[in-house]
């Protein structure tokens, strides 16, 4: 199964992906923030059909539109504090709005459904290579932001008084998992961003509480949980998003188990 | 810094938040190597008192000087506890990856240098926190938690400690652990220590100096100059009785003990 051009992209887009999400998911979950990106796929299905609507490739679309809507929730901060129906609303809209650009596109439902579930099979060279550029930037960002951004995340009172600017280190962190979310929906898509965002960081801070041990471990397993569900739709023709998440939910729930 | 000058030296200074002056007129010096309660009702200005000394607050008029220094430059000695918005119960994190997080300078790259890491492991052992600190902070209890926050506050062995409301959340019992714990690093490495509290009689066996504060007035002395009838009834802006039983201080106005319900309106 390595054989295959399509599958070589497939690992490869898998294993960029789970270093992306896995390592800016366990600060997601450590922040209590988990619900934010599932948040920001809703509203990259938005950008996504936009951008083909518009005759542009619709990763960009989701970049663009994940990335800034990231960096807003980030400034916006506390203001969006139990704010959920407003949110579910906004939601809900950019499902819509994508729906409506979908249907002015072609009405195609093939398109619909690698957004919505993903299709890592069908991720090409130039693809790959967007994806490996941001997960570069993205992964060099999250090394320079990591320190700040434990602190800012498990002590604010202290690094608010220390002089450390508490929105502007938000405002950077989503912005980045805005990123993590684009790459992300190009495996699993944008309705289960969730599996690999916040599945393997959250097992991770089950099973360890040490913070460089578990970063790594959100890492390893994001990368398991994606490689072998290529490999496994590879083996039984079943969607890898299937796969994917199921692999995730069973290691979750082995770790709740585990206690 | 010159080793004669006081801890903390307040000119005049009036400190207001949103405009509306919260304390006036503060006049007074912290001697150095004291241990320092800083009590009052709820809103008497305590954290911003902490807050001014940090430089985090600027006086609407007169000076703050810290350690001989401008209250800003000064900060890097100073170890500041303040008060937690979350309890950290459901934070998965070890609790000296907790104290580490505060550990060597903000903005840099990858991992914490080797050290940082020793000065980590020091901080903790100087609070005794070693057997727990590799548990995660949400199995802690209350006390214990407390303590991996004193840790972080002496990174950097600080000249100074200004800790906001320590004992808040604890019961009598990790109340007493807790001073006598801060009591002895006061002592041991010869720092000054300002220690906020709602009640006065926990700290009576630790204190050098009383700051009450209230009606947005300051009073500094030992607890016999200041925790009297004359002095209290005008930081309350009330008639203030002091009874002393077994040891015991309380501050009563009106028949009730102004500090049991303070805790009430928290």
């Amino acid at each position: 199964m390595f054989t295959y051009d399509f599958m070589q992209n497939a690992f490869l887009a898998a294993l960029l992906v789970a270093l992306v999400s896995g390592s800016t998911g366990y600060f997601l979950v450590l922040r209590g923030q988990s619900f934010a990106g599932h948040a920001l796929g809703h509203v990259g299905f938005a950008g996504a059909t936009g951008a083909l609507l518009l005759g542009i490739s619709p990763f960009w679309g989701l970049l663009a539109v994940t990335t800034a809507g990231g960096a807003l929730m980030g400034f916006l901060g506390e203001q969006l504090r139990e704010r959920d129906v407003a949110i579910g609303v906004v939601l809900s809209l950019s499902l819509g709005f994508g729906l409506l650009f979908l249907n002015f596109f072609t009405g195609s439902a093939v398109q619909a459904t690698s957004l919505l579930f993903g299709n890592v099979l069908g991720v090409d060279r130039v693809t790959l290579w967007q994806m490996a550029g941001f997960a570069l930037v993205s992964c060099a960002a999250l090394g320079f932001l990591a320190r700040p951004l434990l602190f800012a995340s498990v002590r604010p009172e202290l690094a608010e008084a220390r002089g450390l600017d508490l929105r502007l280190v938000s405002v950077l962190f989503l912005a980045l998992v805005g990123v993590a979310v684009a790459e992300a929906v190009q495996v699993v898509g944008v309705l289960l961003v969730f599996t690999l965002m916040v599945g393997p960081a959250a097992t991770a801070q089950r099973l360890t509480c040490k913070f460089v041990t578990g970063f790594w471990l959100s890492v390893a397993l994001a990368a398991f949980t994606a490689f072998a569900g290529v490999a496994l739709a590879y083996l039984t023709d079943w969607p890898t998003s299937f796969w994917i998440s199921l692999l995730a939910a069973v290691i979750y729930f082995c770790s709740l188990l585990l206690q | 810094m010159t080793d004669t000058a006081p801890a903390a030296r307040f000119d005049c200074a009036s400190l207001a938040l949103g405009g509306r002056t919260i304390l006036h007129d503060l006049d007074f010096s912290l001697p150095q190597g004291a241990f320092i309660g800083v009590l009052g009702p709820n809103g008497a200005g305590k954290t911003t008192l902490l807050r001014a000394m940090l430089g985090l607050v600027l006086p609407a008029s007169g000076s703050i000087t810290m350690l001989g220094r401008s209250a800003a430059s000064g900060r890097p000695r100073i170890g500041y506890m303040p008060q937690a918005r979350s309890p950290h119960s459901d934070l998965r994190l070890s609790g000296r990856d907790l104290v580490a997080a505060a550990a060597g300078r903000i903005w840099s790259f990858g991992p914490l240098s080797r050290a940082a890491r020793r000065g980590v492991d020091d901080a903790i052992t100087l609070v005794d926190a070693a057997a727990y600190a590799d548990r995660s902070v949400s199995t802690l209890s209350g006390g214990e938690r407390q303590r991996v926050l004193l840790a972080q506050a002496l990174l950097g062995s600080p000249h100074m400690l200004l800790l906001d409301e320590p004992l808040s959340s604890l019961d009598p019992h990790h109340q007493a652990t807790t001073i006598d714990l801060v009591k002895r690093l006061q002592k041991r490495l010869g720092i000054t220590v300002c220690f906020t509290a709602h009640e006065l009689n926990p700290l009576l066996p630790a204190l050098d100096h009383v700051l009450y504060l209230g009606n947005g007035e300051a009073a500094l002395g030992s607890v016999a100059e200041v925790v009297t009838p004359e002095v209290l009834s005008r930081l309350y802006g009330t008639r203030i009785e002091v009874l002393h039983v077994q040891g015991r201080i309380f501050v009563m106005a009106d028949g009730h003990a102004v500090e049991r319900d303070s805790h009430v309106h928290l």
